[in-house]
Formats: structure tokens, C-alpha cells, sequence
């Protein structure tokens, strides 16, 4: 079993849903990569989303823009942040770690390389963005041939023809992004992504996530009723931008914790029902 | 001999085009391929389309033999595609009247452009003035100072103009913000794109829209120099005017196809946008296609005295011309591009912009060498009003 189907697979027996962090590789500089990496999983973190920073982030909002332009402006590059990954496995060998980001930093390494290079690292999962499934056969072959999760973004909008094509081509687990727009956007419609969820599920028996607007404790608790996984990344990055640079990791793993806290009593409520 | 039939169902030409966005654009995208699947046949469309055209954009625009300029050379006959005299001023108009009209169609009442020099922005915003539709347009900060003139032309059409602080904050960071609103936005916007790039179906309804400029092209040429030339060049930033006047001639194959980019200060300079002649396969904005980027993947910042052609990619469809041969792409430097605008200014009274002057200089390279009955059609794609201060600030002068 992969180290993210394991996780999904022990978090539902303790009748728990996954929280999962999105940060920047190298956000603010490459020194913090690791240790920020390790404050995740300290304040609760069941998977980390490993953004790589791109020149043209066009999916994302002004806080992961500025966090892409942080890293970039200290050279982290693909092979930098594959490089923090196999530090971390150095004294982490559970926690799943996804490569999150854009096509093009993976179409200069070229695809085989790019998948030798995660298998190597002993990282789990990729997710590209502007991959969707059309155009993404080649590199689901390369992560499979290595057992690696190829994981893809699911949208309001996502017709039932392309939720099964998704949900075949898909591995790990799937991100239901719940807002229209790009990262960070306006607040979050419950009802609506309870529905949307209701219907991906008829699809799929993958694990669902959620992001997109999820800001808070509450929130996050709210949408850890309804989906597998919460994942948060504006918000932390926020956290990050707006910390003192010597109080980041503290800052990080106190946010962590509160949402950890959060998501965890629904868990133990739905238990006591 | 097999049809030139690109792009094939899902935008694809050859390894490059297609569809690379994030699943939130999807279903947009989707949307638009249908309406322009529906409205590209629809009699009423095209009848509508062509008027407009005619009427308002003062087509066709002519096909006009620089004799001077071709004398000043004592070899081969230049003619110029005209699209300097549409109205605003270039051919951008012509794709952007194509997907005004589809906006509307499809029932959206807001449109939004990027805009580089400001010359698709003040087309996109002149015709939602022309169809009372809102309209913003996205411009980078650094274009904003460069181009104050064209931001006041905007503004004064009703646009509202939405400067871009983020990246290297000129074009490609304004198709960035563009796309992020339209995704925010998709229910009531269409984003109308101004050349040949960005995902499937643009590259390809920009080129069809833009396509008129070579089919009169086609007929002009009997009638004002009696056959077809030897050569057509055309300058390519992003690449509408060129794909726009190739794609009629691509069967043609007696006719030479020429790509003209900005080599800036010269190709080994490093500053330049010269990205077919000196990049690298990729994928950026919503397609695979040459770009100019690190060896990380990340996209450089490019260089030209034309902000029209100051992109670090191309359309797709040039990308796959130059990699199956028909098309050949070269370079003219800022200066040589200076001096062919000069030259025409003084040879022929007509101040060219200076994208299209790229196209003038690799044509005055040319035609020295050629034969006097020999014959080379330049896409003249814009005039030079815009550029005045560029020029002046080069000459030394303030105004």
C-alpha cells in the first residue's frame, strides 16, 4: 500500500480525517524548507503539499504569487525542492509528501528524470496544475511504473463525463477545489460542497479533499464533517509572510495545532453517534 | 497532397497547443470551443462579422507597392499588407470584433483583455464601447508607464485598466491576472485574448478571425502585382498578424513564409524575445510551445523596443510551422528595426509601429539580394502613432 493510501487507511479507522498543509518549498528561504516541513507534522499534519515555485503561477492568488516570488528570488528550483524532501526523509519516513506545481519546471527536467528524481527522494505524490487529465498521460504512466500517486484537482464545474475520467486516471486522493477562482479567494459555500462531494463520491472511492478558502479552525472543522481531507494552504502561507522570520515555525505549528484540534472533535463526535 | 487540417480535435498542433489549465478553467473552455464550434458555421455570424469589417474596421485594407523603398534597394519589388489603416490603428481589431461578437452570442455582458503595448487593450476597449459591454483590461505596471498614451485611449473608450504589480510586470504577468479573473468571473465574462496563444480553442479562432488579412492578401496580390509574392513576412511577438496572413498561403507552398521576431540587442546579448530563434519547448499559459525560460523551467524576462513583441512565448502553431519547415523564423534587432522605420518614414510617408517595422527590416535584408521581378508582401500590422515617444526618447528628444 502507498505511504498516502496507508495514511488514509489508518486516519478512517481513528475516526479521523486528514489535514493537509500547503506551503511554498523555500518560502521565505531554503533554510526554513525542512524545519517548516517538520512544524507541519508537529502541529498535526497528515500529508504535506510541497508547492514548487513557478515564475507564472496562474491558478494562484496574490499569497501563494508572492510566496512563489520569495523562493524564486533565493534560486529554489525543482531539484531544490526535491533535494528538502529527501532531508526531511531523513528522520521522516511517514509522513506522504506531494509535489505540488506547474508543468513547466517538470518539462525542462523531462518526465522520466522528474519521476526518478521523486522516486529517489522517496517523496509520494505529484500534482500538477495545469496538467489536467487530457494532457497528463504521460507523466500518470512514469509516477505508476515507480508507484507514485498521480493526484488531480477536481472543480465545481467538473461535468460527470471528466469526474470519471478523473476518477480513473487518479490516484491517492482527489482535490476538490471549492471555490470559482484562483487560491485564497472569498469564503466557502457549505451546502454546496457537501452536494458536490455527494456526487464526486458516486464516481470514486479515492479519498476527497477540500480546499480553496478554508482560512480557519471553524471552517476547517465544518469541511472535515463532509470530506476525507481539509487542506489549507493561503492561509498558512499567510502565516508565514506576516511572522517574524525566528517565530515562523512556532507560528506554524501553533496554527497547525488549532486546526488539528478543531477537525479532530468532529471526529470523536461522529464516533459518539 | 494531404489538407493542412491543425488543430486537430483538442487543439493540438503537432506536439504543441492543447489545453494545459487548471480543472477550474475547464468547463470555460469547454463553453467557448462549443459556441465557436457553433458560430464559425453560422451564416448570420460570419454575415455579421464581415460587416463589421467592412463597415467599421474600413476593410479590406489595401495591398500598396512600395516603389520607392523598392528602388532604395534595386532589388526586389516590396509590397505592404496595409492593416496600419484599420481603424485604431493595427489588426488587432479584426480577431477582436470575432470574439466581441462571440461574447455576445454566448450572453456575456463583461469582457476582459491583457494588453502588452496597449494596442489589444485599445481594441478590445473601442469595442466594448461599440457594443456597451464592461470591459477591463489588465496591464502590467511597468507597460503602464511605458504606454501612458494608450492608457488614457482606454480609459476614454470606458475601459477600466487594472495595473499588474506581480512577476516581471508587463504582458505576461497581465495574461496571468486575466486568466485569474476569468476563472473568478467565468459566468458573466468572456476573455477575449489577443493573439494566438493560451489554450485550446484560442490559437486556433484567433488565427481564423485574423485569417482575413491573408485571404485578401491572396486575391490583392493578381490584381496589384499580377501573382502571388515569393515571400511573405510578417513580425511575431505572441503571432496573430503573421498567422493571420500565413494561414491562407500554408498550402501554398511555392509562396516562402518568414516569422520576424525581436532580437532586441542581438540574440547573443541574452536580451531579446526571440523565442523561436532561441528557445526551448514548454508549457506556459494554457499551451505547450517554444519558450524562453532557464534551465529550471522558469520564464526569463525578454527584451524589445516593441512592447508589442516583448512575450517570452509564441503560438503554438508557429511552433509547429517552424518544426515541420513550412515556416521560417528569423530575428531583426532593435536598431535594425529603428532604421527600416525611418526609411519608410522618409521613403514611402508611412510611419510603421515598431513591431511591424521587424518584418520592414529582415525585408530590407532580403530584397538587396533578390531579383527586381522578384516579390516580397510585408505585413504592415500596425502604425507608428503609439510610438512616437519610444523614438523620440532614442533620437534624444522630449517632448
Amino acid at each position: 500500500m502507498s505511504r498516502i493510501a496507508a495514511t488514509f487507511a489508518r486516519l478512517k479507522k481513528e475516526g479521523k480525517k486528514a489535514l493537509i498543509p500547503f506551503i511554498t518549498a523555500g518560502d521565505p528561504d531554503p533554510g526554513l524548507a525542512v524545519p517548516l516541513m517538520h512544524a507541519l507534522v508537529e502541529g498535526g499534519a497528515d500529508v504535506i503539499e510541497l508547492g514548487v515555485p513557478f515564475s507564472d503561477p496562474m491558478a494562484d492568488g496574490p499569497v501563494i504569487q508572492r510566496s512563489s516570488e520569495r523562493a524564486l528570488k533565493q534560486g529554489v528550483s525543482l531539484r531544490s525542492v526535491i533535494g528538502y524532501v529527501t532531508e526531511f526523509r531523513g528522520t521522516n519516513k511517514t509522513t506522504p509528501v506531494v509535489l505540488f506545481g506547474y508543468a513547466n519546471p517538470i518539462e525542462a527536467m523531462g518526465a522520466e528524470r522528474f519521476a526518478d528524481a521523486v522516486k529517489a527522494a522517496d517523496a509520494d505524490g505529484v500534482l500538477v496544475v495545469d496538467y489536467p487529465p487530457e494532457e497528463a498521460h504521460k507523466l500518470v504512466e512514469m509516477l505508476d511504473a515507480r508507484a507514485l500517486d498521480t493526484i488531480f484537482l477536481l472543480a465545481p464545474t467538473t461535468s460527470d463525463a471528466r469526474l470519471k475520467q478523473v476518477a480513473t486516471l487518479g490516484r491517492g486522493y482527489l482535490y476538490y477545489v471549492s471555490l470559482k477562482g484562483v487560491t485564497g479567494a472569498a469564503n466557502i459555500d457549505l451546502a454546496d460542497v457537501t452536494r458536490r462531494l455527494d456526487r464526486i463520491r458516486c464516481f470514486t472511492a479515492l479519498p476527497v479533499g477540500v480546499g480553496f478558502g478554508i482560512r480557519d479552525a471553524q471552517t476547517a472543522q465544518r469541511i472535515a464533517a463532509v470530506a476525507d481531507a481539509v487542506v489549507i494552504g493561503s492561509r498558512l502561507v499567510q502565516e508565514i509572510e506576516n511572522s517574524a522570520h525566528d517565530q515562523i515555525t512556532a507560528n506554524v505549528r501553533a496554527f497547525m495545532s488549532g486546526v488539528r484540534e478543531a477537525m479532530d472533535v468532529v471526529g470523536k463526535v461522529e464516533a459518539a453517534t | 497532397m494531404r489538407m493542412y487540417d491543425l488543430p486537430d480535435a483538442r487543439g493540438h498542433f503537432g506536439p504543441y497547443g492543447g489545453v494545459f489549465v487548471s480543472e477550474t478553467l475547464i468547463s470555460a473552455l469547454d463553453e467557448l470551443r462549443e459556441a465557436y464550434a457553433r458560430c464559425r458555421k453560422d451564416p448570420d455570424f460570419i454575415a455579421e462579422f464581415e460587416y463589421e469589417l467592412k463597415h467599421y474596421v474600413g476593410r479590406p485594407s489595401p495591398v500598396y507597392h512600395a516603389r520607392r523603398w523598392s528602388e532604395h534597394f534595386g532589388g526586389a519589388q516590396v509590397y505592404l499588407k496595409r492593416e496600419d489603416l484599420n481603424h485604431t490603428g493595427a489588426h488587432k481589431i479584426n480577431n477582436v470584433i470575432g470574439q466581441a461578437l462571440l461574447a455576445r452570442n454566448m450572453g456575456k455582458p463583461r469582457v476582459i483583455a491583457e494588453t502588452g503595448a496597449g494596442q489589444h487593450g485599445v481594441a478590445t476597449a473601442t469595442i466594448a464601447a461599440r457594443y456597451g459591454m464592461e470591459c477591463v483590461v489588465y496591464m502590467g505596471s511597468e507597460d503602464i508607464k511605458r504606454q501612458e498614451q494608450n492608457v488614457f485611449r482606454m480609459k476614454l473608450l470606458g475601459a477600466s485598466v487594472v495595473p499588474v504589480e506581480s512577476g516581471s510586470k508587463t504582458l505576461k504577468d497581465a495574461l496571468n491576472e486575466a486568466m485569474r479573473d476569468w476563472v473568478t468571473n467565468v459566468e458573466n465574462t468572456f476573455y477575449i485574448i489577443g493573439t494566438v496563444a493560451g489554450p485550446h480553442p484560442y490559437p486556433m479562432m484567433v488565427r481564423d478571425f485574423q485569417s482575413v488579412i491573408g485571404r485578401e492578401a491572396k486575391q490583392q496580390m493578381p490584381e496589384m502585382a499580377g501573382r502571388q509574392p515569393d515571400a511573405i513576412l510578417a513580425c511575431v511577438g505572441g503571432g496573430s498578424n503573421a498567422m493571420g496572413i500565413f494561414y491562407p498561403y500554408i498550402s501554398d507552398k511555392a509562396v516562402r513564409l518568414i516569422g520576424v521576431e525581436a532580437a532586441g540587442h542581438g540574440l547573443e546579448s541574452g536580451k531579446h524575445a526571440a523565442t523561436l530563434c532561441a528557445g526551448k519547448a514548454g508549457v506556459l499559459h494554457g499551451n505547450r510551445t517554444y519558450l524562453l525560460q532557464d534551465e529550471n523551467g522558469q520564464i526569463i524576462e525578454t527584451h524589445s523596443i516593441s512592447a508589442g513583441l516583448d512575450y517570452p512565448g509564441v503560438g503554438p502553431e508557429h511552433a509547429w510551422l517552424k518544426d515541420s519547415g513550412r515556416a521560417e523564423y528569423v530575428a531583426a534587432t532593435d536598431d535594425e528595426a529603428l532604421q527600416a522605420f525611418h526609411d519608410l518614414c522618409r521613403l514611402e510617408g508611412i510611419i510603421p509601429a515598431l513591431e511591424s517595422s521587424h518584418a520592414l527590416a529582415y525585408a530590407a535584408k532580403m530584397a538587396p539580394r533578390m531579383k527586381k521581378d522578384q516579390i516580397l508582401l510585408v505585413n504592415l500590422s500596425g502604425r507608428g502613432d503609439k510610438d512616437m515617444h519610444t523614438v523620440a526618447e532614442k533620437s534624444g528628444i522630449k517632448f
